[in-house]
């Protein structure tokens, strides 16, 4: 009996755990697939994915979403990670036309630094640019102007080295940037809505007598053309820690462990005299493994990670709140597999 | 073009296949003609573990063909007369369905979360 309880055990960590070794991480891949297993019905089955999904908000604000989704495969949680990073669309600026540039940063660098800002537009509002279509129309084009002159400051100090009292607009930031409406976008967006998101990033240093004037054209774009696209700061995620104790631990081996592991994972309880460790909050793990440094200390714990639990981590950069970027980030996975039934259809017809 | 002959001569094996019933199928799809191309392992591994979950499908894999190119290779088999394609169009079905249910349950819980924080008087934005 106690043989067959330590077997169903193995299987079980098998399944739903991946062991961190010294030496290496083993039950990587996921292997519950109809058949691999005898007595356990593998096959895909709807009903049984939503009684065991859930998903938990643990913390939301203006620009970062941390989650829960727990019941998923890797294969999938992973799609959606990399369509965050590289297949929600945003606008930013693609062409600029420099009528004026007499700076010290050159033409091609500034329009690189400008292409990296991000652009406050929702993107769902536009349509991406034809092929071959040079000017841009109103559905799909954000028009922006840059002028900036730097002059000397008349009312400066005689002996002042500060540039800000010596020089006007010597900085130019992102909310020298205007814009320009086309067509009747001033009628569907309000004064205001359509800027850069952050207001003070540097773009150029002048000094007086250099000029920059010009034109940007904003086009909606995927990351996956230009990293400028891409409408998260980053997007990740990293599975639920396990950490088990095989052996009770008491004492200075309480404190030694409790040292090894991120601060609150262990907690070191006083029970009838002695000082006894315990397991409080494994999440808060960062998994250092320094536990394996410590040769008395390393037989006593199983460092884990439970397979199907991932806390992911979506920092946006400002174009869209991060749960919109979530949901939009579904609804292209959404979208790819309609393409394909579509295809199919349209295969199969003739 | 000589790709889309080449399609079409894949696509009428598939057929062929599917009334005779035979045992492999392997399917190259080229994804030349699409404008927005295939991330390989967004869909390609996603659909992969979807398909592999079906009982009949007695294999099921996929390769990009160059890293340079937004292609896949899936290729499918299954024991006995099922035609290949069944699995392939289960697996999209089946896919489309976990990101419907996916897609609810995070606006649901985005929503409870506003909720709770609007009722212990925090600002939302």
């Amino acid at each position: 009996m106690r043989l067959k309880m330590a077997a169903s055990q193995a299987v079980e960590e098998m399944r739903g755990r991946v062991v961190l070794g010294e030496f290496g991480v083993r039950n990587v891949h996921t292997t519950d697939f109809p058949g691999n297993y005898s007595g356990y019905d593998d096959a895909w089955d709807q009903d049984r994915f939503e009684k065991n999904f859930r998903v938990d908000v643990v913390h939301m604000d203006e620009n970062s979403l941390e989650f829960d989704m727990v019941g998923i495969d890797a294969a999938i949680a992973n799609a959606f990670r990399r369509i965050l990073l590289a297949e929600v669309p945003t606008m930013a600026v693609e062409k600029v036309l420099v009528y004026n540039n007499t700076s010290i940063v050159q033409d091609e660098i500034l329009a690189h630094r400008l292409g990296l800002i991000p652009i406050h537009a929702d993107p769902r509002l536009f349509e991406y640019r034809n092929q071959g279509d040079e000017d841009g129309t109103e559905i799909d084009t954000l028009r922006f102007r840059l002028q900036v002159r730097c002059t000397r400051n008349p009312h400066a100090a005689k002996d002042s080295s500060d540039p800000n009292e010596l020089y006007v607009n010597h900085k130019v930031y992102t909310r020298h940037m205007t814009w320009i409406p086309l067509g009747n976008q001033a009628d569907l967006f309000p004064e205001g809505t359509i800027r850069p998101v952050h207001d003070d990033i540097l773009i150029a240093q002048l000094r007086p007598g250099q000029e920059i004037d010009l034109l940007m054209h904003c086009v909606k774009g995927i990351g996956k053309d230009h990293a400028k696209f891409s409408p998260v700061a980053t997007a990740s995620y990293r599975l639920l820690p396990d950490i088990t104790l095989l052996e009770p631990v008491e004492g200075e081996a309480a404190e030694e462990l409790s040292r090894c592991f991120s601060p609150g994972v262990i907690e070191v309880q006083e029970v009838q005299g002695k000082k006894v460790a315990r397991v409080a909050n494994p999440r808060l793990d960062t998994f250092s493994r320094e536990i394996f440094r410590h040769e008395k200390l390393k037989k006593v714990v199983r460092l884990a990670r439970v397979r199907d639990h991932y806390i992911f981590s979506v920092e946006s950069t400002g174009v869209l709140p991060p749960d919109v970027l979530v949901s939009e980030a579904i609804k292209v996975l959404m979208g790819k597999c309609r393409r394909f039934l579509d295809e199919l259809d349209a295969v199969q017809m003739d | 073009t000589e790709e889309d002959q080449e399609l079409e001569r894949k696509i009428s094996g598939l057929k062929t296949s599917m009334t005779e019933g035979e045992r492999k199928t392997a399917w190259k799809w080229s994804r030349q003609l699409e404008q927005i191309d295939t991330e390989y392992h967004t869909l390609g591994n996603s659909l992969h573990y979807m398909i592999m979950k079906n009982p009949e499908v007695e294999f099921c894999g996929y390769t990009m063909t160059h890293p340079s190119d937004s292609k896949i290779n899936l290729r499918i088999q299954t024991g006995g007369t099922l035609p290949a394609v069944e699995p392939f169009q289960r697996g999209l079905n089946e896919l489309m369905n976990v990101c419907k249910h996916v897609l609810d349950r995070f606006e649901a819980s985005i929503k409870d979360y506003k909720d709770q924080k609007a009722s212990r008087n925090e600002s939302t934005f």
